[in-house]
């Protein structure tokens, strides 16, 4: 589902690699957690698995498309098979959380009828239902981040890729929506969840890759929280 | 494009307007004046060239014979001018009729006593001329060395004055509009081009959002343009209201002020001009915001 080969990212202006001789193989199906400290590459990576920008070297595979060799035109069609949630959620400040989430079901232009069932559906889900005529402003930072989730999941993607999803949650509320993704993932979603959160990896048991200074120092089937220090 | 997703990008595109409803409004005015002064120009100039159809109408080329030439020649030398495309009409004026008329012009009431007085005997019995009328008075020159150069053809009279004045002030007349127009027209793409990329820059971090979750360019600049026509059709619809008003009363004004304009001259029906300029203006003004909002979402949209 997503293959990354020996990728080397270096910011104009920057001497230092963000990320280095970077090789992933991800599997159709599979719940991996990136971890790393600040500054390790960790948003780097998803901003080439949704071609926010290219590799300096390297290739970079995800849902079948070589992303050295797609035309400008088809990168739509890699990205509404992805569910994206950013570090800094990226809301819209003048569109309410119903707005919000129904805006990448427009994007992607699914027909009204659909947007006026599966958006209340999807604001259920992620525990705001009743919060839908808020603006991101009205609203605290774990609720943001959960309308982030839900704009991220209403489409239903085939990859979901969240750069620290729980980053503002207390952990009662940072479980629920690691259950969440858990549920999202059983239902066949490749997901993919970038995180500080020790705990939670620890406890989860999946996949994980640890990132430091833009190479891969680790990377096991059902590993823990590596503490740099 | 769904229709659903056609709406979405029609309200979006409505909400720039809005929000930008100063920029807006300096474009909207920039095609309502273009479009204003077109029409003002179309009106005067179809007038114009239905007066100068008119005139042209009564400036007359006359072509005498020389003396030995029969009726039977001036006849045949008629039915070869006749054929000419660029006769409008041809009127045979026999010797008699000439001196009548001069005759009438010299003495005035008493011509009959001074005909009279020549006892049949016409002083202009030469003078006998074929009145030419042309179709286009810009081929007035040619045509008169063509009848020049037929054999039993004396001389050839011509209002040249008259022809070069009307046509030259056609054309000045013709061109400076044209090139007010045009500079307007390149104002109205410009601003409409600042307006919109005012609105892109505005919306850049919903733009970049859509992009990243997976919109098409289309659907990306779908709003812009539809912020373009819409600009580009209230300011042409806006000069055709004021136009209309403007060309009743000024018709009936000037009808009603000048009684001897109306005798002279009759204004083009406002019906005939407006089934013209409604469509013109309307295609010229969807086409400024089409025109000015494509090449900005171009420059500045790309995925
Ligand atoms: N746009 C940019 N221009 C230049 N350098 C950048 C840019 N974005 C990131 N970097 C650099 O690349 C490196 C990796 O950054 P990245 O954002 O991927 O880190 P991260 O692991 O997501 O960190 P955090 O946990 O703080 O979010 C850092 O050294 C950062 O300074
Ligand atoms: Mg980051």
């Amino acid at each position: 589902m997503i293959e990354m080969n020996n990728v080397k990212v270096k910011y104009p202006g920057s001497k230092t690699y963000a990320l280095s001789d970077v090789n992933i193989n991800i599997e159709k199906g599979e719940f991996v957690f990136i971890v790393g400290a600040s500054g390790s590459g960790k948003t780097t990576l998803i901003k080439l698995l949704l071609k926010e920008m290219d590799p300096t070297e390297g290739k970079v595979h995800v849902a079948g498309f070589d992303y050295a060799k797609l035309k400008r035109r088809n990168i739509p069609k890699v990205r509404r098979r992805i569910g994206v949630v950013f570090q800094n959620f990226r809301l819209l400040k003048d569109r309410t959380v119903y707005e919000n989430v129904a805006f990448a079901q427009r994007v992607v232009e699914t027909p009204g009828r659909y947007i006026r069932r599966q958006v209340p559906a999807m604001l259920t889900l992620v525990g705001l239902a009743d919060k839908y005529k808020s603006y991101p402003k009205q609203l605290s930072g774990g609720e943001q981040q959960r309308v982030a989730l839900a704009r991220a999941l209403v489409n239903k993607p085939e990859i979901l890729l969240a750069d620290e999803p729980t980053g503002n949650l207390d952990p009662k509320n940072s479980w629920e929506i690691m259950r969440l993704l858990e549920d999202v993932n059983k239902k066949g979603t490749t997901v993919v969840v970038v995180t500080h959160n020790k705990e939670i990896v620890n406890m989860m048991q999946k996949r994980v890759i640890t990132l430091k200074k833009g190479e891969i120092i680790s990377d096991e089937k059902k590993g823990g929280y590596i503490d740099e220090d | 494009m769904r229709i659903s997703s056609g709406f979405y990008s029609i309200r979006q595109g409505l909400k720039n307007i809005r929000r930008n409803i100063l920029f807006s409004l300096a474009s909207i005015g920039t095609i309502v004046s273009c479009l204003f002064l077109f029409g003002v120009f179309y009106c005067v100039i179809v007038n114009f060239r239905t007066g100068m159809k008119d005139l042209e109408n009564t400036v007359v080329i006359s072509v005498f014979f020389k003396e030995d030439v029969t009726d039977q020649n001036i006849n045949l030398i008629g039915e070869q001018i006749r054929l000419r495309d660029e006769v409008n009409t041809i009127y045979f004026k026999s010797a008699d009729e000439a001196w009548e008329e001069y005759a009438k012009d010299r003495y005035g009431d008493r011509y009959e006593e001074a005909i009279a007085s020549f006892a049949g005997d016409n002083p202009l019995k030469y003078s006998a001329s074929y009145e030419i009328t042309l179709k286009d008075l810009s081929k007035q020159a040619d045509f008169v060395s063509y009848l020049k150069g037929l054999t039993g053809v004396r001389s050839v009279n011509t209002s040249e004055v008259t022809a070069d004045g009307i046509a030259a002030l056609n054309s000045v007349v013709g061109y400076a509009s044209a090139g007010i127009i045009v500079i307007l027209l390149l104002v109205s793409v410009f601003l409409i081009s600042n307006t919109i990329t005012i609105g892109i820059s505005v919306r850049k971090e919903e733009i970049a959002i859509m992009k990243l979750i997976g919109a098409t360019n289309f659907f990306v600049r779908a709003p812009f343009i539809v912020e373009g026509i819409v600009i580009g059709l209230v300011g042409s619809l806006i000069p055709l209201v004021l136009i209309y008003y403007l060309y009743d009363n000024v018709t009936k004004y000037v009808i009603g002020r000048f009684k001897v304009v109306s005798q002279l001259f009759a204004f083009v029906p406002s019906h005939d001009i407006f089934a013209v300029l409604i469509p013109a203006s309307a295609i010229i003004g969807i086409g400024l915001g089409l025109i000015g909002s494509i090449i900005t979402t171009r420059k500045h949209l790309k995925v």
